[in-house]
């Protein structure tokens, strides 16, 4: 067992200053310092969108068959494995060898993965897989990402 | 009882769960230096091409047999191990993670249908992390190892073993008789711990088989070989000799790990822990005249304190050359931990894993480009230290663990590292899951 007891609580080895945690700085001032409550948590977009972190992939759209479900041309995707795949879920799915994202469209029997243009009702982009061979859903997209700031 | 649980050609798998194009096609992923296949899809082994083989002698089959060649990308295989890993943990009270894609569980005290759980950890590994695995039960580690290679293979290759022991293989419940056929299917080479080297002494003398093996007498071969192999004859019987966290040194990685006496929640106290495990590394790793291409860096909480909240993180970082010096070893490692350390966890384990292991010495002079980038940076020339290494591992030997060793950790090491992607070769896939302008694209 890798016993901590004679570690010194000052500088570690080859430690960075600026490294070291919050409350360790010196809070000589008169008023008790509410940072160095170590249990309050600023909001932390990890645990606030991620709910199965080790299961959770990040990826970046390309193309405008999704504007409808609210995905444009290099927004953000956190991708979400650990979730089963269900009938309205926007998922990530693997057609010829290629990562797609689309809607899943699982119903009486039937699969299909639909796009969701906006302005054109048309279903060419709509991807219906061959008899026989099972859709491969990647994984589940469960937020999107955008930002508003000009490029 | 204990469980190995390991990734099938974990480093081709992890650049097939971003690039689904490369499943069912003949795949190996190269070493970083010397062009050496270190990873092979089934389908590349079907073509014959073996463990380590140089690239040039292979590449003919990239135009004959569709061969696709990766280069290695240790990044993105860090990061998919510690996702594994952290998956693997949910199923056993303890886990001892064995190496960049296999660990050992303890299922002690654990009832019930212990082939059911394997093939729903193999499950949930696959969905949450896309990578496919073997898990194999035994009573003791060597055994579970066996049966972890006896579940693969049956997978690989139908008819090598029965059908039922294909990707979960549980070498209790077979009946005496299917076990001495597996034994006597498998080859002695195949044993956990049995080398190149001592494989080739014993099949000369007539141990072929693990089933010959098992028949040996120890007293025997604790004579002619070592203390060792008859520790992995009794283990192979079923008399545990191995506990959690000791093992036989692994082939292609070295690592370093332990739990914590109690919680660690201040960065200095993972920087302790890590220089040390790193310097432990380091010194195996000169002991075998190796030189490792990056340092996999990993703390933990427990999974077990369920009101804790959790983080696990884990980075790979490649360094600038291939080295054993500690300092740079070291170095390295201790700017991962401060690029990860996050307050207010508590932090139970943690550990060091040297990967992407080359001999030493093979200095590419002539492709030194980096040596101009660190005296831009203020850091010397490259000297030659191993003198400094031998005569700080004598001293260490000499005067106990540790008498001697890496007292400051070089700041710079996180900007070299960081560089360093830049010689990596061009056939490197995207560091998809650590880098934010290397993410996948999905065609939406």
């Amino acid at each position: 067992m890798y016993s901590f007891d004679a570690i010194p609580d000052g500088a570690a080895v080859g430690s960075d200053p600026s490294a070291r945690p919050r409350e360790t700085r010196s809070t000589a001032a008169g008023f008790g310092s509410p940072g160095a409550d170590s249990t309050v948590k600023r909001i932390d977009l990890n645990d606030a969108l991620i709910r199965h972190p080790d299961a959770t992939f990040v990826m970046r759209a390309a193309g405008a068959a999704m504007q409808g479900a609210g995905i444009d041309d290099a927004d953000v995707l956190l991708v979400d494995r650990a979730i089963q795949p269900s009938h309205g879920h926007i998922v990530v799915a693997v057609v010829d060898g290629e990562l797609v994202c689309r809607r899943l469209w699982k119903q009486a029997g039937s699969t299909r993965l639909e796009a969701a243009f906006t302005d054109n009702p048309a279903t060419h982009a709509d991807i219906v897989p061959d008899e026989g061979m099972p859709l491969e859903v990647w994984g589940v997209v469960t937020t999107v990402i955008k930002s508003l700031m000009p490029r | 009882m204990f469980a190995l649980v390991d990734a099938n050609n974990m480093y081709v798998s992890c650049e097939r769960v971003f690039q689904p194009r490369l499943c069912g096609r003949p795949v190996v992923v190269l070493s970083s230096n010397d062009g050496a296949c270190i990873a092979r899809s089934n389908e590349a082994k079907d073509l014959g091409v073996r463990m380590a083989q140089p690239w040039f002698q292979v590449r003919h089959l990239e135009r004959s047999a569709g061969l696709l060649a990766v280069s290695a990308n240790f990044e993105l295989y860090g990061d998919m191990s510690s996702r594994m890993m952290a998956v693997v943990a949910r199923f056993a009270p303890r886990q001892e993670v064995y190496s960049i894609d296999e660990s050992f569980l303890d299922f002690d005290g654990v009832r019930g249908d212990l082939v059911g759980i394997g093939r729903d950890l193999g499950a949930t590994v696959l969905m949450e992390t896309g990578l496919p695995t073997s898990v194999g039960f035994g009573p003791t580690k060597t055994l579970a190892k066996l049966a972890n290679h006896i579940a693969k293979t049956a997978d690989r290759k139908p008819g090598s073993y029965p059908g039922h022991l294909s990707q979960v293989c549980n070498l209790v419940t077979l009946s005496e008789a299917d076990r001495l056929k597996a034994f006597a299917a498998t080859e002695v080479g195949n044993v956990w711990g049995v080398g190149r080297k001592i494989g080739a002494r014993l099949v000369e003398g007539g141990v072929r088989t693990v089933l010959d093996l098992v028949r040996c007498d120890v007293a025997t071969l604790r004579r002619q070989f070592s203390v060792v192999l008859e520790k992995t004859v009794l283990e192979l019987r079923g008399t545990s000799c191995l506990s959690m966290d000791e093992a036989p040194a692994a082939k292609q990685q070295i690592l370093v790990s332990r739990s914590f006496g109690k919680a660690v929640t201040d960065v200095a106290g993972i920087v302790e822990a890590v220089s040390e495990f790193a310097s432990r590394a380091a010194e195996s790793l000169r002991q075998q005249d190796g030189a490792a291409g990056a340092v996999n860096v990993f703390f933990t909480t427990s999974p077990f304190r369920k009101d804790d909240r959790q983080h696990s993180p884990s980075v790979t970082v490649p360094l600038v050359r291939p080295t054993s010096d500690s300092r740079h070893l070291v170095g390295a490692a201790v700017a991962a931990v401060h690029r990860l350390f996050r307050p207010g966890f508590n932090y139970v384990k943690a550990g060091v894993m040297l990967v992407d292991l080359q001999p030493a010495g093979q200095r590419q002079g002539e492709l030194d480009l980096f040596s101009a980038v660190s005296d831009a940076a203020g850091e010397r020339p490259e000297r030659d230290h191993s003198a400094l290494m031998a005569t700080m591992d004598e001293l260490n030997r000499r005067f106990g663990r540790s008498s001697v060793h890496i007292g400051s950790a070089s700041t710079t090491a996180h900007d070299t590292a960081e560089r360093s992607w830049a010689t990596r070769q061009e056939r490197r896939s995207p560091r998809f899951t650590t880098r934010w302008d290397e993410m996948p694209m999905v065609r939406a």
